[in-house]
Parts: structure tokens; C-alpha cells; sequence
């Protein structure tokens, strides 16, 4: 018998899984994090520092949640207001949650969909975070080698949340720049032909509305067709919802929830929400995530399996005080699109000015970002090239699109809600001098590359014509995690 | 093509299981000192509702830890954006330390090897999910929480093979019964991953001994498997012998940085010594590395919430806190179940000898009408219906010898205790069960036969509550 080495017995002797990369982490874009880590920006300790714009996070609002915990003790079921509740609320692991949190979480869903509909609080989930509501979804809707269609460019996460545990199979639905990331109808059809040929049984579409990573809405016509796709199809429609309340402008969200009221024969049956407080509040710490499912049954697993991922008694208690105060609510909402929108376009007028591209969108936490005119080859290779010099060079991190599935080379998620004003500010001018510098290369005489030739130089150059050239089979790497798991903690 | 995965329409989730009618019973009719005198006494819920008062004044004390405070600023802001999966340092390494305490500071845990999860529940999926692929399977000594069967097997596929325990020898754990469960898992074509045990045991009660955990140590050392060894009772240990746990097993026999402690795993949680179960917080302790990154990574579908890791980094912190509470928990837990003891001797019931948890494991083997499993069911609908206690039926928690029950002791007051002993003694005391009339017998099976088909058609309609240990 061959004696095994060390190694090998250790990986026989877990899982497949724990022995895999099913994580998704060991892709190359955690070059991006890790430069981030060993030199973080600071505006005075280290201003030449990495400034962190792959974080889709919504900082901008903090003050308004502290000054809101400190003017209600009440909500803590440690102070002094609020200890009479902490037995109750300690003990309380009924995976059913606090009736006042469902409550007010359905209310909150409600304001943020601009109180078009209705949401019944005994539909609402408890999960571990959007994190943990899609995976559970995925366990009750899919058998291990099926299939999910999912339209690209879409968010890293999805690779690991929706296939790692749960055997199950991402079919992409590709969109195209030329109609502005659109789900088409043929594509969707592509999609499921591809799946139907490689012997992956579709059992859903999941779409993310507002969208990661392009900050764009579906508008009515196009929820209609997918609610009418899917239930032609008798696949379910799972919407992931947790960018609703960060419109900003005169975008307008339209929940799937509208639509299937304007969809008679829809079976709803097949409709599932997820959700999160993590974009909308700015509060992923607290891990509030939300399943709401339209069918019965899928309600009761979900349940059961929340169990796995319930969220804090404590936590849920002080939700559903400040969920439950609507002036607060309304007023946090009002503030932050003012405030999201006001970043937005910080960032947008400077891209303009420079001549930078970015797809036209009024939602998300992000831009998208187009540099497929710094691109060497409108490949995915040309792509990782730029990407790096982003991120050392010019020391922003970013996610380039390959990291999102984008079928074109060229587009990058670039955050701007995790930050303040200053360090926009720094962050445009840090573009500004990356592309004057680029345009002075383009100006001077063609030379031979000498080895003293910054690597950073000899790959870019600046494109004054459509020379994209698609190469088949691009190299598309493993999404990095959505969060850096190499962020230490400040605390 | 059904609508739904296969996961979501079998019942491994194992909640159709006749242990829930008591459940629904209880919350159909739940007793209330002065609202419901006559409603139905739950004694199946493990919780551990002694000791709030400590936590209560430690929070009136600590204002600043209360408030989401540190040196007058508040952190609100941070904690509300902290998702890092590695967790908040101060609290795992104030977790790694309170691990210790409750272990005598026999053995150290080092915070780099634990990983944060939404309650053991979630840290005994996630091991399995690390440790064994779908179809493993992992020993498990009889009898065993009922949750295990949904916590290990549900989504992860794997399989649960019994180590067959005995009254005889108080239902310790033998080399023989270890070897037979292997060899049954052969028979089954299952390939054995593991054995997981609860030290202290649930529903026993009782702490492991060393013999068997040098047993147990020996024999996954052989077999080159798992050991996971569920500890979340560990602080609850209130009389002789101790606890000993499998990590000072480890050390005594030095083999601490062999491969064989790679391959050993604890499981912990704050839901039974500090009486949190409401706000999520288990742990994972590994040796091994990967087992360490890839469960750290997968805590990603249930991180625990930054703002209860806070709270508990601060109480945890204050060895005070954490000495004085440890000990005046055990204290009031001894005395309740010195109380529980003596009430049902009073009642002719004798329980499994025990020094830990927060129940006794009783023996109303003499109560049954026959030494079936039917028996012990319609003993314990008599218990649930007539005499309005909800106890856990030894069957619910896979005991190979009827009439054994479960009868928690620490979720309820010391008035609502003694009310539930008389309760019980007038039972036993009245018609011996062992000469049932006709009528009753009559009675019994139309009792029997009404309730299965109510049981049956409410489980289709409705929900359950959440299993607890």
C-alpha cells in the first residue's frame, strides 16, 4: 500500500469540502485586500496608504444611528432603562424571532419600497445575514447539481453563499455593455439552453435589484418579464433585494413584490425575497438577514434551518425598538439617499472631468467603472495588468469586474460610501495625476522599453480607437470575498 | 421536477418526531402560578434560568460596557460595521480564557484556534460539514440530544450510528459497545468519520470518566478518526466526580501535537452555563489548522452579532465576574437538583446518579405497563395529558431501554418545582399502572389513537418550536 505523506492523510481525513477551495478565497484578487491590509490609508498616519474602495459598505449614516442608541437606553437590554428585559430576551431563541422585531423589519421593508406594498410578518425569516438567507435558500429550493441562472456582472459572494455547502450549480445569464447590463430575454434563454445541455437542472433565476456590482434598477417592464419568465419556466425567482433603500436621485425602486401584484396567473409559489439591514443601515455587524418567501412551505424550512443562523435575541430586540420608531426611520432613510447621492456624485463629477466612463445608475454603494480604453487588449490578462497597477501604483483597491463574471474586460466596482469627503477627495486626485501621467506617455516619442521602465508604464498605454479584440475562453478567476476576511479588527 | 430540494421535503430536520407534542401541548396550555395553575408544566426545556440576577448586576455595574461605550466614546458606530469573520479579538480571547476557568485552568485554549458560530447548532453543523462528506458517518453513545439528528445529518448529509449505552453500568460509553457501533457502521457500508460525545451528557446528566475517555482517545486513535466532544454543559458540573474534559486527557497522556489531538474538536457554548441562548454564541476549538480556517470561513453564514460579541468580551473579561458566577451557578444548580431528586424519591422514582446539566435522567421503568417503547409513549402522554408535566421521553433521545425520561430542573421557580413533585407523586401514587383496569385500558388506547391522528394532521400545518437541549 502506498504510504501517504503527511498532507495527503490530513486531507483524506476531512471533508471534501474543507479540504477544497469551494470558499472562493484563494483567487489572485486577494492582492487587492491584502495591499489594503499592510498599508491602509489614513489621512495623517499614512497618507500614502491603500484607500479601500472594494468595500461595499454604507458608512455615511453612522451619526444618526449613534445619536439614536444613545437617546434610547431603552433599546439595550444592558442599561439601566432596559435590564428589566434582559432574562426575557436572553433566554428567547424561538426561531420564530420577537414578533415586535418581525413587525417592525416588515415595516421597514415596506418604507423602503415606498410603502407600495404590504409585507406579513409572519413571512419574514430570520437568516445569518444575506449571507446566510441565500444559502438557506438554496438548500430549500435546489438539489445538489442544479442550477441557479444568475445575469453577470454579479457579486463575488454569490460563488461561495449559493454553490459552497450546497452542491449547487450558477449558470451565468451574460449582459452586455452595449444595451447597458440589460437582462434580455435571449440571454436568459441562452442561459438555460447552456444548463440544459450541460445536464444542470435550472430550478431559479436570481436576480439582485438593485444590482451589485452595477448600481442599477430593473425597471417594471423588465420585472414583468422575468416574473413571466420564471413562471413559464415553473423555476422559482429569487430577488435579492438588499441595496432597496439606497436610490438615490430620481431612480426608483420597484420591489418584485409590486410586480407580482400586476402579474394575475403569477404562482407564488416560486417568488422569494431576500434581505438584509446591512446596506440599507449600514449595520453588517449585527448579522440581521431576512428570507421572505410568497411559498408556505419554503417559509417553514427556512425557519427550521434558520436555527443555524438566528439572529441575536439582543440584537433583535434593539432593532425592533428603532425599526418600530418611524420618525427615526423615515428621517434615516430621507438623510441617507441625500447623503449616498451627494457622495455619488463627488465621484461621478470627478470621473467627467477626467474623461473616465462609468455606466449611468442611480442605486448601490458603488459606480462601475469603465477603463476599457486603458486596457493594453481587451482581454481579461490586460485587465488583472491594470488592476494591479490600481492597486499598487495608485493604490486604491477596487474589484475588477473578471471578479464579478463580467463577460467584457475593462469594467471595475469602484465604493465610494465607505469613506468620507477627504478621502474622496484624495482618492480623485490620486486618479488624476494616475491618468495625466498616462496621458503624458501616450505623448512622448515611441522608445524602446528599457528594463529601468516602471512595469507599470510599459502595460498601459492609451487607446484612441475601439480595439477590443474578445478572446474565447477568458481566463475568469475566483471571486474574492465580499468582505476582506484579512480586516483586523479596529476595536 | 418537485418544487422544492429533497432537503426541504424529507423530515431529517427530524421535528415531526412525537417529542413535539408535548411541545404543542405545553404551548397550548402553559402553566402560569396564577393565570393557569392547572396548565401543563414545561420540564423539557434545558435552559438555565438561575443566574440572571448575577448577569443583572454586572450590567448595573458596568455601565461603559452597557452602553457600547469605551473610555466614554461610543463605539456604536464600529461594532455596527465589525463583520470580520475571525471575530472580535477581546472576546475570543476572553472566551479562551473562560474556557479555561470552567476546566480548573487545567488545560489553556488559544484564541487563534477557535472559531465564532451561531450557537453550537451551528458549530456542530459546521464541523460535520468539515469533517465528514455526505454519507459518513460519525458515532454517536446513546442516549444523545435529539437535535443531533438534525444538527449533524440534515444538510450535511451524514449519518449517525449508535454507540449503544446500558443502565447496567450507568450507560458509560464501553470499549465493546464502541467497537460493535463501528462494526455495525461496516455492516451499513458507512464510512466512519468520527465519534462525537456530550461531556457532561445530555440527557444523562453525568460527566465522562477518565477510563472512557482514554477509551475513547485509544480507539479514534486506531481507527485514525474524529473525536468531537460537545462540552457546552461543561460549566454546569455542581458535585463529584468533576469534570475532567478530553483536552486534560490529551495533555495527561502527552499527546498534545500528535496528530491524534489534530483530530480531537470541542464544542461550546454560552446557551447553558451563562444562560444566553438567545443570543447565538458557540464556538468551534480546533488543533487543526484547516478545520480552524475552512469552519472560520464557513462561520460566514452565521457570524455572531457584534454587538453581543461586545457585551460578552466585557462580562467574560471580568474574572470577578466570571469566578464568582461560576461558582454561585453551581451552588443554586445543586440545590435544585438536590430538590428535584428528593421530591420524586418521595414519589418512589429514582434518577441516573448525575453531577452535571440541567436535568436528571429518570427511571419509571417500573411504571410501564409492559417493557416496550409503545408503553413508554403512552406513560409519557399520561404525564404530558393527566398529570401535566412535559417531560422528554427516553426514546426521543435514541435510549435503547424504555422508561427512561428527561425532567429538567433549572428553567423554572422553586414554587413551580414543588408543584410539578406533588403533581407527580399523586399520580404514582394512585392506580398502579402495572394493574390498569379494562375501562382504562380502554380509555388509554382511544386517548392514543385521537391524539396521533390531531398530532399527525397538525405537524402538516404548522410549525414548531425550536428544539432545545
Amino acid at each position: 500500500m502506498v504510504a501517504l505523506t503527511a498532507e495527503k492523510q490530513d486531507q483524506n481525513l476531512l471533508s471534501r469540502m474543507a479540504a477544497g477551495d469551494g470558499h472562493g478565497e484563494n483567487s489572485a484578487y486577494f492582492d487587492g485586500w491584502k495591499a489594503y491590509e499592510e498599508n491602509p490609508f489614513h489621512p495623517i498616519d499614512r497618507p500614502d496608504g491603500v484607500i479601500q474602495m472594494g468595500l461595499a459598505e454604507n458608512q455615511l449614516c453612522g451619526d444618526l444611528m449613534r445619536k439614536w442608541v444613545l437617546e434610547h437606553p431603552e433599546a439595550s437590554i444592558c442599561t439601566a432603562e432596559g435590564v428589566n428585559q434582559f432574562s426575557d430576551i436572553a433566554i428567547f431563541q424561538d426561531y420564530h424571532g420577537l414578533p415586535e422585531f418581525r413587525q417592525a423589519v416588515a415595516k421597514f421593508m415596506e418604507k423602503t419600497r415606498n410603502n407600495k406594498v404590504k409585507f406579513d410578518p409572519d413571512r419574514i425569516v430570520m437568516s445569518g445575514g444575506a449571507t446566510g438567507a441565500h444559502e438557506t435558500v438554496a438548500f430549500c429550493l435546489a438539489n445538489p447539481g442544479d442550477g441557479f441562472l444568475v445575469p453577470t456582472p454579479y457579486y463575488p459572494g454569490f460563488d461561495r453563499d449559493l454553490r459552497w455547502r450546497t452542491g449547487v450549480n450558477l449558470v451565468p445569464v451574460t449582459c452586455h455593455s452595449s444595451n447597458g447590463f440589460k437582462i434580455t430575454i435571449e440571454a436568459l434563454e441562452a442561459a438555460y439552453e447552456n444548463a440544459r445541455v450541460s445536464n444542470i437542472p435550472v430550478k431559479g433565476l436570481l436576480i439582485t435589484n438593485p444590482s451589485n456590482p452595477l448600481g442599477t434598477t430593473l425597471d417594471r417592464d423588465c420585472l414583468k418579464s422575468l416574473v413571466n419568465f420564471t413562471n413559464d419556466k415553473g423555476i422559482h425567482l429569487i430577488a435579492d433585494e438588499i441595496y432597496a433603500a439606497t436610490t438615490f436621485g430620481e431612480s426608483e425602486f420597484i420591489s418584485v413584490a409590486e410586480v407580482i401584484e400586476e402579474v394575475p396567473d403569477c404562482n407564488r409559489d416560486l417568488i422569494h425575497i431576500v434581505y438584509s439591514l446591512s446596506k440599507d443601515m449600514g449595520l453588517p455587524g449585527l448579522r440581521v438577514g431576512i428570507v421572505y418567501s410568497y411559498n408556505d412551505r419554503v417559509v417553514q424550512i427556512a425557519r427550521k434551518m434558520s436555527s443555524f443562523g438566528l439572529v441575536s435575541s439582543q440584537t433583535q430586540h434593539l432593532i425592533a425598538k428603532m425599526l418600530s420608531d418611524e420618525d427615526f426611520v423615515d428621517e434615516f432613510i430621507r438623510k441617507s439617499k441625500l447623503r449616498l447621492a451627494a457622495r455619488h456624485a463627488e465621484l461621478t463629477t470627478g470621473l467627467d472631468s477626467l474623461g473616465i466612463g462609468w455606466l449611468k445608475a442611480g442605486a448601490g454603494l458603488f459606480i462601475w467603472m469603465d477603463l476599457r480604453n486603458l486596457l493594453k487588449t481587451a482581454t481579461f490578462d490586460s485587465e488583472m495588468e491594470l488592476w494591479r497597477v490600481i492597486v499598487h501604483k495608485v493604490k486604491l483597491n477596487v474589484s475588477p469586474g473578471g471578479s464579478c463574471h463580467c463577460h467584457e474586460p475593462g469594467w471595475f466596482r469602484v465604493c465610494f460610501a465607505n469613506m468620507d469627503h477627504k478621502t474622496m477627495e484624495t482618492a480623485l486626485e490620486r486618479i488624476r495625476v494616475f491618468t495625466s501621467q498616462l496621458e503624458e506617455e501616450s505623448l512622448k516619442p515611441t522608445k524602446p522599453m528599457s528594463k529601468k521602465k516602471k512595469c507599470w508604464q510599459s502595460s498601459l498605454r492609451l487607446s484612441f480607437q475601439d480595439t477590443r479584440r474578445f478572446e474565447e475562453g477568458f481566463f475568469s478567476p475566483h471571486s474574492p470575498v465580499p468582505h476582506s476576511p484579512l480586516v483586523r479588527a479596529q476595536i | 421536477m418537485g418544487l422544492l430540494s429533497r432537503k426541504a421535503t424529507c423530515n431529517t430536520h427530524g421535528q415531526d418526531s412525537s417529542y413535539f407534542l408535548g411541545w404543542e401541548e405545553y404551548e397550548k396550555n402553559p402553566y402560569d402560578d396564577i393565570k393557569n395553575p392547572d396548565g401543563i408544566i414545561q420540564m423539557g426545556l434545558a435552559e438555565n434560568q438561575l443566574s440572571f440576577d448575577l448577569i443583572e448586576s454586572w450590567l448595573s455595574k458596568n455601565p461603559e460596557a452597557a452602553n457600547f461605550e469605551r473610555e466614554g466614546q461610543s463605539i456604536f458606530r464600529e461594532l455596527a460595521l465589525f463583520q470580520d469573520y475571525h471575530g472580535l479579538p477581546s472576546f475570543k480571547n476572553a472566551m479562551a480564557d473562560f474556557m479555561s476557568e470552567n476546566r480548573g485552568n487545567r488545560v489553556s485554549f488559544d484564541p487563534k484556534k477557535l472559531v465564532l458560530t451561531a450557537g453550537a447548532t451551528s458549530a456542530n453543523e459546521t464541523l460535520m460539514f468539515c469533517l465528514a462528506d455526505a454519507g459518513d458517518a460519525f458515532l454517536l453513545p446513546t442516549p444523545y440530544y435529539p437535535g443531533f439528528d438534525r444538527d449533524l445529518k440534515w444538510r450535511t448529509g451524514a449519518e449517525i450510528v449508535p454507540i449503544q449505552c446500558t443502565s447496567a453500568n450507568g450507560f458509560q460509553i464501553t470499549k465493546s459497545a464502541l467497537e460493535e457501533a463501528y462494526e455495525q457502521a461496516q455492516k451499513l457500508h458507512l464510512k466512519v468519520k468520527g465519534v462525537l460525545i456530550t461531556n457532561p451528557s445530555n440527557p444523562l446528566g453525568t460527566t465522562t470518566t477518565r477510563t472512557e475517555l482514554n477509551h475513547l482517545l485509544d480507539f479514534v486513535s486506531r481507527k485514525n478518526i474524529h473525536l468531537i466532544s460537545d462540552e457546552i454543559y461543561s460549566g454546569t458540573v455542581f458535585t463529584s466526580p468533576g469534570f475532567i474534559s478530553v483536552m486534560e486527557v490529551l495533555k495527561e497522556k502527552k499527546l498534545e501535537n500528535t496528530d491524534v489531538s489534530k483530530r480531537v474538536h470541542i464544542v461550546y457554548s454560552l446557551s447553558k452555563d451563562l444562560g444566553l441562548p438567545g443570543f447565538r454564541v458557540g464556538v468551534i476549538y480546533s488543533n487543526d489548522d484547516i478545520v480552524v480556517d475552512a469552519a472560520t470561513k464557513m462561520s460566514s453564514f452565521g457570524l455572531i452579532s457584534s454587538q453581543t460579541q461586545y457585551l460578552l468580551s466585557a462580562l467574560l473579561s471580568d474574572k470577578n465576574f466570571t469566578q464568582n458566577y461560576l461558582k454561585e451557578n453551581q451552588i443554586r444548580l445543586k440545590k435544585r437538583h438536590a430538590k428535584l431528586v428528593s421530591g420524586l424519591e418521595a414519589a418512589g422514582v429514582e434518577c441516573l446518579k448525575s453531577n452535571a446539566g440541567l436535568f436528571c435522567w429518570v427511571d419509571m421503568r417500573h411504571l410501564l405497563s409492559s417493557n416496550t417503547f409503545e408503553a413508554e409513549i403512552e406513560l409519557w402522554k399520561k404525564i404530558v395529558y393527566e398529570v401535566k408535566l412535559n417531560i422528554s421521553p427516553g426514546s426521543s433521545c435514541h435510549c435503547n431501554e424504555p422508561g427512561w425520561f428527561r425532567v429538567c430542573f433549572a428553567n423554572m421557580s422553586e414554587e413551580t418545582l414543588k408543584v410539578a413533585l406533588n403533581r407527580l407523586k399523586m399520580f404514582v401514587d394512585g392506580p398502579s399502572s402495572t394493574s390498569r383496569s379494562q375501562s382504562e385500558h380502554q380509555r388509554l388506547k382511544s386517548l392514543r389513537k385521537m391524539k396521533v391522528s390531531n398530532w399527525v394532521f397538525r405537524l402538516s400545518f404548522q410549525d414548531r418550536e425550536p428544539e432545545e437541549r
